[in-house]
């Protein structure tokens, strides 16, 4: 019954989506007030009804509805409850539903939070908003319905995919669709803007904040991937450049470029019509993911519904939005012409070189996924594009954005000297100079990767530092009141360089080992004992596990029992490797364990990967940045603005 | 039952990476294999290196890449001894050959073409600035007085 329920609502949704892409946008385009108002509650009743089949779904995957085909395929009773909550999404269908609920939640959020907008450019972007949304309702209704019955209910449902039970991976897509489906915020307010034939500094202000939540969701999103494929797949990999990884990167990119290249447009009127381009792309992009993912297209770790017929569906999306979309650039881009003017060294140029270097590196990363495909279609070669390629071609982007950041970042608007504002920074310099030297002569090897990704890292933080201190005017009192704006910036733009040193780090001086270890045989690696003591037959809730007792020592005293497992879940037929790592800051001690050998014995695998926990606290670092700047006084200005505007409405 | 289960668990077991009796005697030749493999693919696996596969046919690469440097093979040799045998799609890192080079030049071209387009919209943007700077006409000027001594 409650299933029935879902299903109704999610057609009654998909009808209140079609009136609300419509009727404002005529209303607004007529200006009859009375038709622009239909998108507010509209937008409201979309996101109830949205809301309450995802519940209705959710429902059945915790009672285990072994009636509907879904749960029967992705549930079984035995599982943790946790994972039957998150294998609402764990799946093809649940995750389209949640995709589409975000989005309606988004349009939600402009209608309510979107009083001061003028009313007609309000009435567009929800229009917008909610014809991706009837995109999106078509294709679940028609090619990928979850609400769809079994004849005979079976016993017991197929699991969902081991892999996938872990509580990193239950909060992942999540945050990655807040993330996807917020530039869909992005791509609405461009598209009304074109419609509109306006952008000025009031658009900018609009839009930063949805893209500033956007890319937060989406760095959450993907630390949380990066980090569950660190201690997850068993061999302590935290990026492979796979083409569904790109997928999520490539938006990130864009959407870190976009809300920089707001700014411009808030500030100083300049980079219109690329700033509304690059809001159009990047959800381009968010759907290109979408499409990646789906189409089968592209072989990845992330198979997952793979199926042409779905693929097409989303091809056609995509080249609908998009396509509408770039042909409305064409047209109008030519209206908005930049009013601020700016010398050629300014804080303006600087911010257009971060946007040059995040979009090319995005174009770097989408030419390597989408190349194999391309060669085989019109070269006939089948070859493979891999992490080798993108580490050499995408890294240089980033050191070289690295470099510049904190020059660029202390520059004044419209006219500034290098020399000026790169002098006070000769602290910075001269730290990370001496952090890089110092790794230099640390690290046995001979490649610069390590030294130079510490030079990045302390001259990202120590010029972080700089600034703050030159915003408060060397005044260590006057810090702690400078706006959230800047702790946010300065935030965020430290995360980045701890991020870059833990990933050059990490990559630089790794050590592995792998031997056959003999139980109670002690033995070293890289200056730390590890003694395999036992190893046991374990069961679990709804797997069974050979769980070893490994003690971790240096220098006689012991530092940790490590307890790595391998996993064989029965119903999915699956087995797991379940690493233990000892982490801390310096470094992880990350043990897993293999197969019994035939002359006694395990296979035992030991890697020592220094400053790998740098990496996820870099990517907190720059979310919390993102949150940080989120909550300065002039969003909440803008909230106080919005209330007075409300009171004043019923005098008209 | 339990013995069922105990037998899927060894057929279904993953296989590490990297076993240790494929590790070879020499620490500066199995250093050689290691990285050479993490730029092989495994040709059954999505998008994985033959270094960090479990399937059997990694295994099969990894010790035939090996058997190659043990016979002396220089790094490109034994490369070339897989890709003639298993084609170009085991390559992780594609050559430059042929319209490859697009591939590899698509990232330094495309900077060169924002690069040379943002360079001249920032120009276009300071000479602006002149014109925008000129000096008030009579009337702004007396507007402004206006506006300043009210």
């Amino acid at each position: 019954m409650i299933t029935e329920i879902g299903h109704f609502a999610l057609i009654l949704a998909f009808g209140v989506a079609i009136v609300q892409m419509l009727v404002p946008l005529i209303g607004a385009h007529k200006r009859w007030p009375g038709w622009m108002a239909v998108a507010e509650p509209a937008a409201g009743a979309q996101f109830a009804l949205t809301a309450l089949a995802f519940g209705a779904l959710m429902y059945a995957f915790i009672r285990s509805d072994f009636s509907l085909a879904l749960v029967v395929a992705n549930s079984h009773s035995a599982k943790p409850m946790l994972y039957k909550i998150s294998g609402t999404w764990g799946n093809h269908e649940g995750s389209m539903l949640l995709w589409v609920l975000i989005v309606t939640l988004f349009g939600a959020m402009a209608a309510w939070f979107g009083g001061n907008l003028p009313p007609t450019l309000r009435a567009r972007v929800l229009s917008v908003q909610s014809a991706i949304a009837v995109a999106f309702f078509a294709f679940i209704l028609f090619t990928s319905n979850p609400f769809d019955r079994m004849a005979i209910p079976p016993f017991d449902g197929r699991d969902l995919n081991p892999l996938l039970q872990d509580p990193g991976l239950a909060f992942h897509p999540p945050f990655l669709y807040l993330g996807y489906v917020g530039l869909s915020m992005a791509f609405s307010f461009a598209v009304a803007a074109l419609i509109e034939g306006r952008v000025d500094a009031a658009w900018g202000r609009w839009v930063r904040p949805w893209t500033l939540a956007a890319w937060v969701f989406l760095t959450i999103g993907i630390a949380l991937g990066s980090w569950w494929a660190y201690y997850e797949l068993g061999w302590g990999g935290f990026w492979f450049w796979d083409p569904v990884e790109n997928a999520s990167f490539m938006p990130w990119l864009l959407a870190a470029a976009l809300l920089h290249s707001a700014i411009v447009v808030e500030k100083r009127e300049s980079l219109k019509s690329w700033t509304i381009l690059l809001a159009i792309l990047a959800f381009g992009f968010s759907l290109i993911g979408t499409f990646i993912v789906r189409s089968g297209l592209l072989t990845s770790v992330h198979a997952f519904a793979n199926d042409p017929e779905r693929g097409v569906f989303i091809l056609m999306i995509l080249a609908f939005f998009m396509g509408g979309a770039l042909i409305l650039f064409t047209l109008r881009a030519g209206a908005m012409e930049a009013r601020g003017v700016f010398g050629l060294v300014s804080r303006e140029s600087a911010l257009l070189v971060n946007n040059l270097l995040l979009a090319v590196a995005c174009f770097v990363v989408f030419v390597g996924t989408m190349w194999p495909l391309v060669a085989e279609m019109f070269f006939d070669r089948k070859l493979s594009v891999g992490p080798p390629f993108f580490n050499a071609a995408f890294t240089p982007f980033m050191v070289a954005l690295g470099l510049i950041l904190p020059i660029g970042s202390t520059m004044p608007w419209k006219r500034a000297r290098i020399m000026r504002a790169a002098w006070p920074l000769r602290y910075a310099f001269v730290l990370a100079l001496a952090v890089a030297g110092l790794a230099y002569a640390m690290q046995s090897g001979r490649s610069l990767l390590g030294p130079m990704g510490m030079f990045l890292g302390a001259w990202l933080v120590a010029g972080v530092v700089v600034e703050l201190a030159q915003r408060a005017a060397w005044d260590w009192r006057r810090v702690g009141r400078l706006p959230r704006a800047d702790w946010g910036k300065a935030t965020a733009h430290a995360g980045l360089g701890v991020t870059m040193a833990g990933v050059a780090g990490l990559t630089a001086w790794a050590v592995d080992d792998i031997r056959v270890a003999q139980i109670d045989a002690p033995f070293d690696v890289a200056g730390y004992t590890l003694t395999l003591n036992d190893v046991q037959e374990v069961q679990g809730p709804n797997y069974l596990s050979t769980m070893a007792d490994i003690t971790l020592s240096q220098g006689g005293s012991v530092i940790a029992e490590l307890k790595p497992e391998k996993r064989f879940y029965p119903v999915a037929q699956m087995p797991t490797t379940e690493a233990a790592i000892d982490y801390n800051l310096a470094r992880d001690v990350y043990v897993v364990i293999g197969d019994q050998q035939q002359g006694g014995g395990w296979t035992v695998r030991t890697y020592i990967k220094p400053m790998t926990n740098w990496i996820w606290i870099g990517c907190a670092l720059m979310a919390l940045g993102g949150v940080l700047s989120l909550t300065d006084r002039r969003f909440r200005v803008a909230a106080g603005a919005r209330k007075t505007r409300a009171q004043a409405v019923p005098a008209e | 039952m339990k013995r069922l289960i105990l037998v899927l668990m060894l057929l279904a077991t993953p296989l590490l990476a990297v076993q240790p009796d494929e590790v070879l005697d020499d620490p500066v030749l199995e250093e050689r294999a290691r990285e050479l493999s993490k730029g092989l693919r495994c040709l059954v696996c999505r998008n994985e290196s033959i270094d960090e596969s479990n399937a059997s046919l990694a295994r099969d690469l990894r010790i035939l890449l090996r058997e190659r440097l043990v016979e002396g093979d220089s790094d490109a040799e034994a490369i070339d001894f897989i890709v003639d045998r298993y084609g170009e799609y085991v390559l992780l890192n594609p050559d430059m050959r042929g319209a490859n080079w697009l591939l590899w030049g698509a990232g330094p071209l495309m900077l060169l073409l924002a690069g040379g387009m943002g360079f001249v919209y920032l120009r276009g943007r300071s000479k602006a600035s002149r014109q925008a700077e000129a000096p008030l006409s009579a009337e702004e000027e007396a507007r402004l007085r206006d506006i300043l001594n009210r």
